[in-house]
């Protein structure tokens, strides 16, 4: 019996390894080791000091540092509740239709979603070129004159946030989707009896059902934007003035450019820092979510 | 009445349409662009037809750009990635899910909790990691830290707990073990979530930028979504050229997509929590 019981501990351990030790070499270690790193003055590659919270000191009065910040709160102001809002709508106009009609819409909204980000980029720079772009002729109509808008400091941020709505949304619509279909038909019937109008259908009935749903993609939104890097870096590289400058371009250029393997770690380490604490906000959220 | 109700919801579904043309727009656009020449991209009259179908810049940017070996880097580390992940993965949540041995909750405590750690906050020590195994501007270095992907553990585990108890009690008493019980039971029976898993682990490990950007740094070693960020570099701005690359770069996930539309709506869906 003991031997059987060894055994089987032998063959579990031998299923989790795989993970366990690939997991530990490039996950945990390497979590570890950012903590380490943050407290030295170490470059990129070789041996640092030991600085203490020098870093974390020299950060609180690196004007940089707060414009990433700043940056990063206007564009999750500029994508989260849009993409959210624009998300449902998308839904509930798919969701009307049926058979292919409704796959083949669904088809068309979700495709942008599963593009690589430079081929997604390549394209909007293409269309929003100064001189050849088809969007100039908008941008003349509201503005009076053409727009080179990812060097502009005004509409850098803005047209990231299009971008990465267009990108990125058909994964919020299909969230929405999942959501709808779980809404028991005869709940509709019921209201439809009752005389219910469309509108008062959609404020009693789907929107209460959705919350839970709409909470779910509103702090997945707010996660994934806190981690804006590639369309930055592709279509702005941050610019112009630092007005795209965000939290993990920062990270980027401090540890890879400048070689300032430690301070990079301590951007790392804030980032990672506020992300968890948005994940606990959102395990909360969802939990109040669940109980309704 | 009913044919008020019949207009609005014919408008309603027009708008849909045209809303859906329009999303699209973008993609048809650099489809447009990449079959004209150089300079009836930039000409006066070139419209919003496509009105010429010329192959040229597809040509020069395979002939004259290292996409083809891009294509090979990409394959090669995705399908790894997807394998190593899938089967892993699986192996772990079965483990979890249906056998007993110390450490099983702790370990579950921590899937759960590196899915909220974000991988991008750990490329600087990974990066370190990779230099000093050697592994900068290897496949090695792009495959090792892509590996890690706590949700196909989670969702895995959900669907091995709802496997019924009898079917594995009768392959015991057959003296199945629990590999057997594994790869002839657990397997087989969640076989539909194991291609949605792959197929959206494919196209994640394929569309991955930041970290295949680090890692390589010579051009022979780039994967398809960092080396087409060349072709600007390389050509200067032609963006029929551009818009040819781009398309090509898509190409292998758009198709994967259009193939299993349905796999990945639903892999979407459950790896997000919400169940349909």
């Amino acid at each position: 019996m003991l031997h059987n019981r060894r055994k089987h501990v032998a063959i579990a351990i031998s299923l989790v390894a795989p993970f366990v030790l690939t997991f530990s070499l490039v996950f945990l270690w390497p979590a570890i080791r950012v903590v380490e790193l943050s407290f030295t003055s170490g470059p990129l590659i070789g041996a640092g000091e030991w600085v203490g919270l020098e870093n974390y000191r020299r950060l609180l009065s690196d004007n940089l540092f707060y414009t990433s910040l700043k940056n990063n709160g206007y564009f999750i102001l500029l994508t989260v509740v849009p993409t959210t809002a624009l998300a449902l709508a998308i839904a509930l106009m798919i969701n009307r239709l049926s058979g292919r009609l409704q796959a083949a819409m669904l088809a068309l909204f979700f495709l942008p979603y599963i593009l690589p980000v430079s081929v997604v980029t390549m394209i909007w720079t293409w269309m929003l070129d100064f001189q050849f772009g088809i969007l100039q002729p908008v941008f003349t109509f509201f503005t009076g004159k053409p727009v080179p808008v990812f060097k502009n400091p005004y509409w850098v941020m803005p047209m990231i946030a299009v971008v990465t709505i267009w990108w990125t949304n058909g994964f919020n619509v299909l969230l929405f989707i999942a959501g709808l279909r779980n809404i028991p038909q005869e709940l509709y019937e019921a209201a439809a009896l009752d005389g219910a109008t469309g509108r008062q259908q959609f404020l009693r009935l789907t929107w209460p059902l959705l919350w839970p749903v709409t909470a779910l993609v509103l702090t997945l939104q707010l996660i994934l934007q806190l981690k804006i890097f590639d369309q930055v870096y592709l279509m702005s590289g941050g610019g112009p003035f630092n007005s795209s400058y965000v939290l993990l371009l920062m990270v980027y250029r401090e540890a890879f450019q400048l070689n300032h393997g430690g301070y990079a770690s301590a951007v790392a380490l804030v980032l990672f820092v506020i992300i968890m604490a948005v994940s606990v906000l959102q395990f909360q959220i969802l939990k109040i979510g669940g109980r309704r | 009445m009913i044919s008020t109700r019949r207009i609005e919801n014919g408008i309603l579904t027009a708008t849909t349409i045209v809303g859906a043309l329009l999303w699209i727009f973008p993609l048809y656009w650099a489809f447009v662009t990449s079959i004209r020449s150089e300079e009836r991209v930039v000409s006066e009259e070139a419209g919003l037809l496509p009105d010429e179908f010329n192959l040229s810049s597809y040509i020069d940017v395979i002939l004259n750009t290292q996409l083809l070996n891009w294509y090979l880097n990409s394959i090669v580390t995705s399908v790894i990635i997807t394998l190593v992940v899938i089967v892993s993965g699986m192996m772990c949540a079965y483990a979890i899910s249906q056998m007993r041995f110390p450490g099983r909750r702790l370990l579950y405590g921590v899937v759960l909790a590196s899915f909220m750690i974000p991988s991008q906050a750990l490329v600087v020590t990974q990066f370190i990691l990779m230099n000093s195994l050697g592994f900068i501007n290897t496949w090695a270095g792009i495959i090792l830290p892509q590996l890690i992907i706590p949700v196909v553990i989670i969702v895995y585990k959900q669907f091995f707990d709802a496997v019924p108890k009898e079917m594995r009690e009768a392959v015991v008493l057959d003296g199945g073990g629990e590999y057997t019980l594994l790869f002839r039971i657990y397997l087989p029976l969640n076989w539909g979530i194991t291609t949605a898993l792959a197929i959206i682990t494919f196209i994640m490990a394929w569309n991955q930028f930041l970290w295949p950007f680090l890692v390589v740094t010579t051009e022979d070693m780039m994967t398809i979504p960092v080396g087409i960020t060349q072709v600007n570099d390389a050509f200067g701005v032609f963006y029929a050229r551009l818009m040819s690359v781009a398309l090509l770069g898509a190409m292998p996930v758009a198709l994967a997509y259009l193939i299993f539309q349905k796999k990945v709506t639903e892999a979407v869906m459950i790896s997000s929590g919400v169940k349909g």
